[in-house]
């Protein structure tokens, strides 16, 4: 009886989704073959592979020290996030930070290593600095393993005493050490082989994650927003650390904002922690996600009070936080002032994790953590809309729900798997991100339409065993000049490249690869702007081929004119060829007038680079 | 002097000679670094009794949320609830499974369900467990199971908001113990409890403000 009464909820709440997704309704169409990533083989290193659309180029296991090959010492040597500059991909550890050659992506190579435990290990570099994330209590400031703590006596198995009221953050008894890191570490990487500590910026909870702030009024310092989702530590520690959610300088409802003089990165400071959750009317620390007057045995206010993530687009000004119980928009035109626009809750999402915009800074995706990454969240029982993607319009300096995406293809009872890193592949016209999904492998999905996102392609293993939950999988998968670099948690690094499909053309990957970065860290997202080449025409005309938004025969007649001119040889008789496209421009330019929606904006960009290429 | 056939070989040897990764011992800001010739052995924080106190604490405690779980599901009509009950079920239900394999991984005592909410331990110091912080009494149990309704709604939020802010106290105190809480994975697993926990403390005091949501 229960157990029918169940089963109606989750067929109720999978047409809800639907509806949510724009009230699309199920159609008598033949079930599609079963997806090639049910079923896989487990092991370690021979479990069996899935992949459409895009291959596996290299893969490296991690390095010695770095390795736990059968998962017993957990989270200890975790592959955690990735960082790029020019030919050297920083791939953060648990336990550290492994520097990368990837100047050749089929022949990647291990360039350094550096043991230093704290966790995660979320890495960004900008030019010679290399910043870290500490935020376990293990963390030592000269990198040094933790002292041996006697542990605990045997106790009871009574509850024991019963904590402090109100104290709002775990490890806010832990006993002061003058030597424990909890923060962002500075490295000085202009000798790569010997990179040096220069700053080790303690905070009051900890680095789970960080964020790098550029701004363009303000050339001298960068700013480094950080996340600390871990307990407060206590004032003697670190003065000013305030673990009480009930006083008002609580260290809690907060971010960290560090300042880095560029001139002398050894002088970085916290300089703001910005109440960002505040409610502007009752001046609330944590105004967001109350719920009034708790009712009996509810007197502790307990509620959501961080950030877990924050992705910032300096180019807009904008940057949008996943901040446990919400998403919110920031106005960060000055980055050491951070102000809260726009926050939206979602009544699926378990626990925002991250975020990143479009390059047009017309939508947001959040992603739902549900679980924490380490549980199986893609099993066929799990619902689509948990633990899954939520994309929102953003319109005016405001978010409006669109819809959700989620690795389309069931995972096991031993796979870790939700919603994780990813970032966009740079398909001018497109919306298009690489995300990883942890043991659910990578899954490459258009998002243009918020509300009914694709997907194009994917790369999956199978369980690291199929007896028992080891954690592992892609922590991020990231595109970076032309590859996707993917950070597996327990196996090492991967390099993957897409290929071209009926749901991305050649011409379109080719585009993309234009795009190159000489420094790419993905929660600070840049502008990507593509150099006017042929083959980004010949990319928007795919585009507008598979929208059907142009007669076959005119994309066609087009390619053609465009395909002959881009074939000759640079020269005065090319130049002349390509000015002779201008009434194609001009063609494209009206048919943007009456065109909808992303058409109408591939219509124009068309019209644009058809007209500049040369 | 090379001889003519060593000569390829050198060339080949020269093509594929990678250098040896450099290892870096970092010291505090300021202080040089240190070439190391192998990465450090494992640092691995080994875990504690209050480790194993917490994980067992846990197991009993998140049985009880279950337990409320299946009383919900057939004495409400809220989806809102549904919903809220399904996430907390296979949550806590995965959450379990984990922290009993934590348990076995290290060779320690697993509880065992004894029927009636009780909860039991074999090894040393075993016995009944005493009920963990913010698990409901037996009386208020009873009062959920004969609630219907609006009535079983409000005493089934009111009642999973007094658990979850138990389980908020355990992970404090297991933070609160000097050398617990290190080890990677249960570092891990109660940070996730807390803050999951937190957020389903401010769902649920926004569902006690909203009456029927059908």
């Amino acid at each position: 009886m229960k157990r029918i009464a169940f089963a109606t909820l989750v067929a109720l709440s999978f047409s809800a989704g639907l509806v949510a997704q724009g009230g699309q309704t199920a159609q008598a169409t033949p079930p599609p073959p079963p997806d090639p990533r049910v079923g896989l083989k487990a092991g370690f290193r021979d479990a069996g592979t899935a992949a459409r659309n895009m291959v596996l180029v290299s893969s490296l296991p991690k390095p010695e020290g770095f390795d736990d090959p059968d998962g017993s010492k957990g989270l200890t040597f975790a592959n955690s996030d990735i960082a790029f500059g020019h030919d050297t991909l920083y791939l953060g550890n648990f336990y550290g930070i492994n520097f990368y050659d990837v100047e050749d992506p089929s022949k990647v190579r291990l360039k350094t290593s550096i043991p230093c435990q704290g966790g995660q290990g979320d890495v960004s570099v900008y030019g010679k600095l290399l910043f870290m994330s500490v935020e376990a209590t293990s963390g030592r400031i000269d990198c040094g393993p933790a002292p041996v703590v006697a542990p605990a006596p045997p106790a009871p198995n009574a509850a024991g005493a019963a904590a402090p009221a109100g104290r709002g953050g775990r490890g806010a008894q832990q006993a002061p050490d003058p030597n424990r890191f909890r923060g962002v570490r500075i490295f000085d990487i202009s000798d790569p082989l010997k990179p040096k500590q220069i700053a080790a910026v303690q905070t009051c909870r900890g680095s789970h994650t960080h964020s790098l702030v550029t701004s363009a009024k303000d050339k001298d310092n960068i700013y480094i927003y950080g996340s600390g989702t871990s307990g407060v530590r206590p004032g003697e520690e670190l003065a000013g650390c305030v673990a009480d959610e009930n006083d008002p300088n609580t260290s809690l409802f907060s971010i960290d904002v560090i300042k880095v003089p560029l001139a002398s990165p050894e002088k970085a400071a916290v300089v703001n922690r910005p109440r960002i959750f505040a409610d502007e009317a009752t001046g609330a620390l944590g105004g967001l996600w109350q719920g009034g007057n708790h009712g009996a045995g509810t007197q502790t206010s307990r509620m959501t009070n961080q950030c877990h993530d924050i992705t910032v687009y300096p180019a807009l000004g904008l940057a949008a936080g996943a901040c446990s119980g919400n998403g919110i928009l920031l106005d960060i035109s000055d980055p050491a002032h951070p102000v809260r626009l726009d926050d939206v809750a979602d009544p699926n999402f378990a626990y925002w994790h991250s975020a990143s915009f479009n390059n047009d800074g017309t939508k947001v995706l959040f992603t739902d953590e549900w679980g924490g990454g380490t549980s199986p969240r893609c099993r066929a029982t799990d619902l689509p809309t948990w633990g899954a993607d939520a994309i929102f319009t953003l319109t005016n300096k405001r978010l409006k729900f669109a819809g959700y995406y989620k690795l389309p293809a069931a995972q096991t009872e031993t796979e870790n798997c939700v919603a994780h890193n990813g970032s966009l592949v740079p398909v001018p016209g497109r919306d298009i991100k690489a995300q990883a999904w942890y043991q659910g492998g990578v899954s490459v999905f258009d998002f243009t339409d918020g509300a009914r996102p694709v997907e194009i392609a994917f790369f999956d293993r199978g369980p690291l065993s199929d007896t028992k939950l080891i954690v592992g999988g892609y922590w991020s998968t990231y595109w970076y000049n032309g590859y996707i670099y993917a950070s597996e948690i327990a196996r090492g690094l991967d390099v993957l490249k897409l290929t071209p499909s009926d749901l991305l053309t050649q011409n379109e990957i080719d585009a993309a690869n234009l795009v190159k970065f000489t420094e790419l860290n993905v929660q600070s997202q840049p502008k990507i702007v593509w150099p006017a080449k042929f083959v980004v025409a010949k990319a928007y005309l795919d585009q507008l081929a598979r929208s059907k938004a142009i007669p076959a025969d005119r994309i066609d007649a087009a390619m053609k004119q465009i395909s002959d001119v881009d074939a000759m040889p640079a020269g005065a008789a090319r130049t002349a060829a390509a000015a002779r496209l201008a009434p194609l421009a001009a063609a494209f330019t009206k048919d943007a007038a009456t065109a909808k929606g992303q058409d109408a904006a591939r219509l124009k960009a068309l019209a644009a680079v058809i007209l500049a290429a040369k | 002097m090379l001889s003519l056939t060593a000569l390829p070989l050198a060339i080949v040897a020269l093509i594929f000679q990678t250098a040896p990764p450099s290892i870096v011992k970092p010291g505090a800001p300021g202080q040089p670094s240190t070439t190391l010739s192998a990465p450090p052995p494992s640092p691995a924080p080994k875990h504690t009794a209050a480790d194993t106190k917490f994980m067992q604490g846990m197991i009993h405690h998140h049985a009880q949320a279950i337990e409320m779980v299946e009383l919900l599901k057939t004495r409400t009509t809220r989806k809102d609830m549904q919903l809220l009950g399904k996430k907390i079920e296979v949550s806590q239900n995965d959450e379990i499974k984990m922290m009993k394999n934590w348990l076995k991984d290290r060779g320690e005592d697993v509880p065992m369900d004894h029927g009636g909410g009780q909860m039991m331990l074999m090894g040393a110091g075993g016995g009944m467990m005493a009920p963990m912080p913010g698990m409901l009494t037996e009386k208020q149990m009873a009062a959920l199971a004969a609630a219907k309704g609006p009535a079983f709604d409000k005493l089934f939020l009111e009642g999973m908001i007094q658990h979850h802010i138990g389980a908020l106290t355990m992970v404090e105190e297991l933070f609160g113990t000097p050398g617990a809480g290190q080890e990677s994975i249960i570092f891990d697993f109660a940070s996730h409890v807390d803050a999951d926990q937190r957020m389903d403390i401010s769902r649920m005091r926004a569902m006690l403000q909203t009456k029927d949501k059908k």
